[in-house]
């Protein structure tokens, strides 16, 4: 499609990156459903210029693509980036050139974040360095606008895109298929802001939620009925490192390929939304610990209510939740209220 | 002769350059570059072992539970634990609906829609291959992602979600697996195996898995509704641009094996030369860095001892990956290696006809996933709701362990030692770290850059169309082959 003739449908154009990540957000993304991702775009008004694992084109005739953006002859409305800007070493960026071009790749992700009129990192390792900043960070990897909750990243903190938006962090690891295609399709109808995003630029329309919201353990969570080990039902949150109640996300009411989200899935919730999260200074699986209460407490929560209402829910545990709560089945059913039957 | 450097290439998962001499109208050597490094080895070292099972899926968003499977395997060993059969299960199940999953995405979504390049609008069967498989247009892509989707609800059921989940563990499955979600699971597979065999297939599963040989498979095709499936499509332009001929590599395959019921593999181990099966000998697997960007202080090493220092300024380097080497010699992994070392009539029949090539590497993907559904069926009617999903182990504080499995493109090992109870080394080589691998220090070249020699170039191309072909038939994973 020409550039004019473009203009004339009022389609937006999208352009998407790939460099320091794995490429899970997008695959997490082609789980879309009702409908699927390309019907998305579609209904979005989003022409995809070129998307790594869905498009035709490779090698020169992508090159040729930004140079086309960088000289104007194309407009750029939303720019992408899924994965890390990785800096290393030596802020060389050497540790991943671009393929075909011998330039790396953050010197492209700069040039072509200029000319787009929005911004968007998909995933955490894109907004905030994410699990590939992680154990001492070895390719120096950082996000658009934040190195793990410090905001600067690789565009630095008073970079705002051509819109005037500063990088909208679709944070998640990886990020869930609606959360993406939600976001830009609102982006793409121009009805997005910066007030739209919270306080570490995340869309609120799931950073406002907590992974607690609907969470299938919640009567365990009520009366303390903690799980001890792998595959058991009872909640996570005291001994297997769960953080649900403090992590940002709609994981437990929107829900997963079906149905499921990672506590449903039996294993804890890590915060994987949130920056820093690759480094929680513990074993995932384990809770931290102080005096027998968890250093994490549930969000907003004060620390002494926190230990009076949990002495006394555990004082009040059933005996149906203590044995389930450390089962993988459930042992001992709810009672069952027979009323008096008329005859 | 003139040097041309190709990339990026897309449709590969991750980033990936090729450089050729082209001499004439064919290739007459060639490199293979991964152009990104993030270095999980280096960031695990030091760790509580159990991390690594946050750590390792994130290498790869689309082999992601594989590597969860290696990972879960390699402390599994040092712990010195074996799955509960239902766990056992369910990690099969996990694993096969990534691996069958990653067979669509690849042919429907990467490798097909070069097909439908404009190079190829002289065709006679450019019309109808273009309608169905151009990228993000064609009708096939529309179709199979909801089937897609629709089939990965087993991974909201078993695992969470996908990619990244922890429910795969060194001793078995965090999810219990009830009765009525057995019917579930046992419904999902229905509906896949509906869309396998009135859309990929247009005939059975037992029928595809019972083609014995290339003869068989050609007289397949004659059926006008096979031949107009989309396995028939394929076959119909395989054969009308002589694919068979294209990317034959060194004919030399291993497999890790892969989905474990009771002591045995359902896909055996080994390593195929010469139309022989002989068995694996771990022992003889080394990583040679002469030609990678890796500090080169040493000589090919067994992974158990590998370490990983990156140094861009090496000056013989010319890719992030390592050169893996089983006894010196360069092997191809893949669904073709795995069908073949499990002794597939159809595949040994393809293989002795034109050897491993661009055709019979899509081929063999395609059976698999015929062969594997049906497998799964079996696994979820043989999971017993109420009977242990997982076994709960400690960590000892020194040992060490080694998990080998079969991702969708090929083996993955993973090589851990435990030291004070934290991670000592961590190496893992991913399967296109064996396909894609660059020159070892006697000059041998990796399986790509031998497939790639002798590749035919089109009048006027810049970029052969044959390229693409050739390295998509690996089905890469570039963001596995560095980590």
């Amino acid at each position: 499609m020409s550039e004019l003739a473009r203009q004339n449908t009022g389609k937006k154009t999208m352009l998407w990156l790939q460099s320091g990540g794995c490429g899970g957000c997008t695959l997490s993304m082609l789980c879309a459903e009702s409908p699927d991702i390309l019907a998305c775009f579609n209904a979005a008004g989003i022409e995809v210029l070129w998307h790594p694992s869905l498009s035709e084109s490779s090698g020169e005739d992508v090159i040729k693509m930004f140079e086309a953006i960088l000289n104007d002859e194309l407009t750029l409305d939303i720019l992408c980036l899924e994965g890390s800007v990785i800096r290393g070493p030596n802020n060389s960026g050497n540790f991943h050139k671009m393929a075909g071009t011998g330039e790396p790749m953050m010197n492209w992700i700069a040039k072509l974040s200029a000319k787009a009129a929005y911004v968007v990192a998909v995933g955490s390792c894109a907004a905030y360095g994410g699990m590939t900043a992680g154990g001492g960070n070895p390719s120096d990897a950082c996000g658009l606008q934040y190195d793990g909750e410090e905001e600067g990243g690789f565009l630095g903190s008073t970079f705002r895109s051509g819109k005037g938006m500063a990088v909208i962090n679709i944070a998640g690891c990886p990020t869930h298929p609606n959360w993406v295609s939600e976001t830009l399709a609102q982006v793409a109808s121009g009805d997005f802001s910066e007030q739209a995003l919270d306080v570490y630029a995340r869309p609120r329309s799931y950073a406002d939620q907590l992974v607690h919201h609907g969470c299938a353990r919640n009567e365990f969570y009520e009366f303390k009925a903690s799980a001890e080990k792998p595959s058991d039902l009872g909640c996570m949150m005291e001994h297997m490192g769960c953080i649900g109640t403090q992590a940002h996300a709609d994981c437990n009411t929107r829900l997963w390929n079906g149905d499921g989200s990672c506590i449903r899935g039996g294993y804890p919730c890590i915060n994987c939304t949130a920056p820093g999260f690759e480094e929680p200074g513990h074993a995932f699986n384990e809770t931290p610990k102080i005096g027998g209460i968890p250093t994490g407490l549930p969000t907003e929560m004060p620390k002494a209510w926190f230990v009076a209402l949990a002495s006394l829910s555990k004082a009040a545990t059933p005996n149906r939740l203590r044995q389930n709560a450390v089962s993988d089945h459930i042992e001992v059913a709810p009672v069952v209220f027979e009323k008096k039957r008329k005859t | 002769m003139t040097r041309r450097i190709i990339g990026p290439f897309n449709r590969v998962e991750g980033d990936l350059e090729v450089q050729l001499d082209i001499h004439g109208d064919v290739v007459s050597n060639a490199w293979v570059v991964s152009p990104m490094y993030r270095g999980f080895e280096q960031m695990l070292h030091g760790k509580n072992p159990m991390d690594a099972m946050s750590y390792v899926p994130r290498i790869c968003g689309i082999c992601s539970v594989a590597q969860s499977v290696a990972a879960a395997m390699a402390i599994a060993q040092a712990q010195g634990v074996s799955m509960p059969a239902n766990g056992e299960y369910a990690a099969n199940l996990t694993l096969a609906n990534e691996n069958l999953s990653d067979h669509l995405t690849h042919f429907y979504m990467f490798f097909m829609p070069d097909f439908a390049r404009e190079t190829y609008q002289g065709e006679p069967w450019y019309p109808q291959i273009s309608a169905r498989f151009k990228a993000l247009k064609g009708t096939a892509a529309k179709q199979m992602l909801p089937e897609r989707s629709q089939f990965m609800h087993m991974m909201g059921i078993l695992a969470g979600k996908w990619p990244h989940t922890l429910s795969i563990q060194p001793g078995g499955s965090t999810r219990g697996i009830k009765a009525e979600e057995k019917v579930r699971l046992l419904t999902t597979l229905h509906q896949f195996r509906t869309f396998l065999e009135t859309t990929m297939f247009a005939d059975s599963l037992e029928n595809i898995t019972n083609l014995k040989s290339a003869e068989e498979l050609k007289v397949w095709t004659e059926n006008e509704a096979h031949a107009n499936s989309d396995f028939g499509l394929f076959l119909g332009v395989a054969d009308a641009l002589q694919l068979g001929e294209l990317g034959r590599a060194a004919d030399h395959f291993m497999s890790f094996g892969c989905y474990p019921v009771a002591g045995k593999r359902l896909l055996a181990q080994g390593v195929w030369k010469d139309g022989q099966v002989q068995p694996l000998n771990t022992g003889l697997i080394t990583e040679d860095i002469s030609h990678s960007w890796m500090a080169n202080e040493q000589d090919p090493r067994h992974p158990f001892d590998g370490k990983t220092q990156p140094d861009p300024d090496m000056k013989d380097g010319y890719s992030w990956c390592k050169a893996p080497r089983l006894g010196g010699e360069v092997v191809e992994v893949g669904a073709l290696a795995r069908q073949l070392v499990n002794g597939h009539p159809l595949i040994e029949s393809l293989v002795k006809q034109s050897g491993g090539n661009v055709h019979s590497r899509v081929v063999a993907r395609l059976l698999e996933l015929a062969i594997v559904s049906l497998e799964m069926e079996k696994w979820v009617k043989a999971i017993v709701p109420n009977e242990p999903f997982c076994a709960l182990v400690s960590m000892p504080d020194e040992g060490q362990g080694m998990g080998l499995m079969e991702a969708a493109r090929g083996s993955l090992g993973h090589w851990l030692k435990i030291k004070n109870g934290r991670i000592l080394n961590y190496q893992i080589i991913a399967p296109t770290t064996w396909n894609f691998s660059p020159r070892d220090k006697d000059e041998k070249l990796g399986a790509l850059e031998l497939a790639l020699l002798g590749a035919p170039v089109r009048e006027g191309e810049t970029a052969p169309v044959s390229i693409q072909h050739i390295v998509r038939s690996f089905d890469p994973c570039m963001v596995c082959t560095v980590h």
